[in-house]
């Protein structure tokens, strides 16, 4: 039993806006509840109005956009891990998606809430960084993109405004000759990751990198983009030296030391996730370069 | 606070319950519709142990609030058998020695039942990742483990040793 609260479960977007709108800060959202449950079960959230997103079909729709794939933000994370029809365009998604939580939480939880959720250990918040995702949003101000850099603000913070609710998420759809990979490490398994890491790497027809990108989770508030790792690969062979160099500009980082792990074994797996992730990223997009 | 009307089929028969929305699937399952074989543990969506397919997919009913089970068909493990007649993997938990205390069993059963349905050629290995987010205090893996292994065509108990407990 949670807190007592005024339950609406609105049938239309537009009626679950008009909702947030008119109750403001006292009312929250709840998509699949697989965090924001226990929140309310250890009186940690105490909304006065729970707005129940389950019945806008509209949040569920999965489409080919051209060379980007929307997925909407209700769609579970378990469709994403069996990646069936045009989510196969990313299957980035079904290798994050496999990692999240247990199963119970992939079978109830949904990308929307977890980006909106932020946790800065979340495997979606890093995938979405990594892939320059767009997240779309609707609020009283109308609809608006905004690019996953500029989203995840800080730790359970984004750049969604009152009455805002992300509609759904755009992402690059991945063609032949580039690769994609997540490690993870955590201490039991369904745990959230102490760090994540999330490579992409695309492969110039000459079998040079023509892009890397990699974000990694879990090593400060936010989910971090690696930039001069990604700069030390541009242009160049993906042989172990180059991703071993490149991978060890991870050890940059500042993160924060807590509980679960010091600041200097985040650092450590930082490296070492980045150089696993680097390395497999590689080697699936040279396998899919000669599909 | 909203009070409402959840009408829920439980095992394949159709019930009704009158509950305020902020109560859980687990508490009006129990509470209110008697299953007493859905045990709480955590109550915060981690052990396991509450877990009832939901539209034939595995959940941790404490964290669906009950309002969510509206029009719903909730299996417990009391509904895989028929009648008196256990299901085969409620069968090999018996003759495997797979239970302890008893008290994750029924969501062992049920996250097992669930995975077997979608992989019926598991490995061992895969059946111990399958089950990894349900939590036993006896440590009780081993035999819980062999059972459900008992259950898959050709693994039985000469896989025992190669993948551990």
């Amino acid at each position: 039993m949670t807190i007592p609260f005024d339950y609406r479960a609105p049938a239309t977007l537009a009626e679950a806006l008009a909702l947030l709108r008119d109750h403001g800060e006292e009312a929250k959202p709840l998509a699949g509840g697989q965090s924001l449950v226990p929140l309310l079960t250890l009186r940690l959230a105490r909304p006065a109005v729970l707005v129940d997103l389950h019945r806008l079909d509209e949040l569920r729709a999965i489409r080919r956009e051209g060379d980007a794939l929307f997925v909407g933000a209700l769609v579970r994370h378990r469709a994403l891990e069996r990646g069936d029809g045009v989510l196969a365009d990313c299957p980035l998604l079904q290798e994050a998606a496999a990692l999240i939580g247990n199963v119970r939480v992939r079978t109830l939880g949904t990308i929307g809430g977890s980006l909106a959720h932020a946790d800065p250990a979340a495997e979606w918040p890093a995938v979405a960084r990594a892939l320059d995702a767009l997240v779309l949003v609707r609020g009283p101000a109308g609809d608006r993109g905004v690019p996953a850099g500029d989203f995840f603000v800080g730790a359970l913070v984004t750049a969604l405004r009152p009455g805002e609710l992300i509609v759904g998420v755009r992402l690059p759809v991945l063609g032949p000759g580039t690769g994609y990979a997540v490690e993870e490490f955590s201490r039991r398994a369904g745990d959230f990751a102490v760090v994540a890491a999330v490579a992409v790497v695309e492969l110039a027809p000459d079998g040079t990198v023509a892009r890397a990108r990699v974000s990694l989770a879990g090593v400060g508030s936010i989910p971090q983009r690696l930039t001069e790792t990604e700069a030390a690969l541009a242009g160049r062979r993906p042989d172990p030296e180059t991703l071993r160099r490149a991978a060890a500009h991870a050890g940059a980082i500042e993160p924060e030391g807590d509980a679960h792990a010091s600041a200097a074994y985040r650092r450590h797996l930082a490296r070492v996730l980045t150089a696993r992730a680097l390395a497999r990223a590689a080697a699936v997009a040279a396998r899919r370069g000669a599909a | 606070m909203t009070d409402l009307t959840v009408a829920l089929t439980l095992n394949g028969r159709p019930r009704e319950v009158r509950t305020s929305a902020h109560r859980t699937l687990l508490e009006i399952l129990r509470d209110d519709l008697g299953a007493m074989e859905v045990k709480e543990g955590c109550g915060e969506g981690v052990c396991g142990t509450c877990t009832v397919l939901l539209d034939g997919e595995p959940v941790s009913s404490c964290l669906v609030l009950a309002p969510r089970a509206a029009g719903c068909q909730v299996t417990t493990v009391r509904g895989l058998g028929d009648g008196d007649r256990l299901h085969p993997l409620q069968e090999a938990f018996v003759t495997e020695g797979g239970i302890q205390c008893g008290f994750c069993i029924p969501g062992m059963i049920l996250t097992a039942y669930a995975f077997l349905r979608d992989h019926p050629a598991a490995s061992r290995a895969e059946i111990r990742r399958a089950l990894a987010g349900n939590l036993c205090r006896c440590t009780g893996y081993t035999k819980i483990i062999d059972a459900i292994a008992s259950v898959v065509p050709g693994r039985g108990a000469g896989e025992q040793g190669a993948g551990g407990g």
